[in-house]
């Protein structure tokens, strides 16, 4: 795990095989918890969609519970394939289902920070507030 | 646990026994991309009566609503849905931004608590929905985080979908980038307030629930 810190701002990274082995509940907990210390989170790989939506569940959990917490910033960068050969493409689903999705990027950070995550096909945007 | 098992038993039934008689069908999408104002649409057009108030303030829905038995004709067939109109899901809520519509500081307190409720209980709300409306802004960036998220979910349960870009008389609007962004899905755009290619929305309505 590695930390970095530039004028106040706070990266959180988090290799993929560090959450690789934790269940769903034990993930969005240690995700949150980073965000509430007001770090955004790098997190090597993706999580599931279910993950995903248990994420925005507690974080309106939390919203309603903790004063001046208003949410989460959520963005996932994934290589993109629509261009590949089928051969590429079946190389990254095979790996995918070997090691996991560890080739993509998903960052989140608390509301109060990252104003908006802007992306579209070509970049990821970070406006922070 | 208990609505995944609810949801698995009735197709289970539904494949021995048959065609089921009613389709449940929900709206799902952003804050103020126009779910209600669809859902009014189609509810207006087929049984006279609306489901949900519609205004310009995000989070206006802030329950689950539904509409029991709302039967819709197109082209000599006859479905039944039952139409479950859900609040919008986002991943932040400020009670300050209600205050930029002139509501008062306590009653935009009160607004954002239940819409942080109301997004829990839509994301509750998915396994029990059989085919989806997935409604998005056509004046907006449709890559943003949320609907990826819906759009996972709903392919993760094998739950059918449709696409609408609402908001087509608007200037701004671009359905091309929501089908650049989705390719996989069928796109219809339309507009539910000014009631613009609902014939073409009803016929994909009817392929959905051919899906169930």
């Amino acid at each position: 795990m590695s930390k970095r810190t530039f004028k106040g701002l706070s990266l959180h990274v988090i290799p993929y095989a560090e959450i690789e082995p934790m269940g769903i509940s034990e993930r969005v907990k240690k995700i949150l918890s980073l965000v509430l210390g007001n770090k955004i989170v790098i997190i090597h790989g993706r999580l599931r969609a279910e993950e995903e939506a248990r994420l925005i569940e507690d974080t309106m959990a939390m919203v309603d519970h903790i004063k001046h917490f208003k949410g989460i910033e959520l963005a996932v960068i994934e290589p993109n394939l629509s261009d590949k050969s089928l051969l590429v493409k079946m190389r990254y689903g095979l790996a995918k289902r070997l090691v996991g999705d560890s080739s993509a990027l998903t960052i989140i950070g608390p509301s109060s920070i990252v104003k908006e995550i802007k992306r579209d096909p070509r970049k990821i945007e970070l406006l922070l507030s | 646990m208990l609505r995944i098992i609810k949801s698995f038993s009735r197709r289970v039934l539904a494949s021995l026994f048959g065609r089921k008689s009613t389709v449940k069908i929900g709206f799902y999408g952003p804050p103020n991309a126009g779910k209600t104002s669809l859902a009014n649409r189609i509810c207006k057009d087929w049984t006279g009566e609306e489901i949900g108030v519609v205004s310009k303030v995000p989070h206006e829905t802030r329950h689950v609503q539904f509409k029991e038995k709302v039967e819709i004709k197109h082209k000599g067939k006859n479905l039944t849905f039952k139409m479950v109109d859900t609040p919008g899901i986002a991943t932040k809520i400020d009670y300050e931004d209600f205050l930029k519509y002139g509501i008062k500081k306590n009653e935009a307190k009160r607004r954002a608590k239940e819409a942080t409720q109301g997004i829990i209980e839509s994301i509750q709300w998915l396994d029990d929905m059989e085919a989806v409306v997935i409604v998005l802004d056509a004046t907006e960036n449709p890559y943003s985080q949320v609907n990826i998220t819906i759009i996972g979910n709903l392919v993760a349960r094998k739950i059918p979908i449709l696409i609408v870009a609402n908001k087509i008389d608007l200037r701004k609007a671009d359905i091309k980038k929501i089908g650049a962004a989705f390719p996989e899905y069928e796109i219809v755009g339309l507009s539910a307030k000014e009631g613009t290619n609902m014939d073409e929305f009803y016929e994909a309505l009817f392929r959905l629930a051919k899906k169930t």
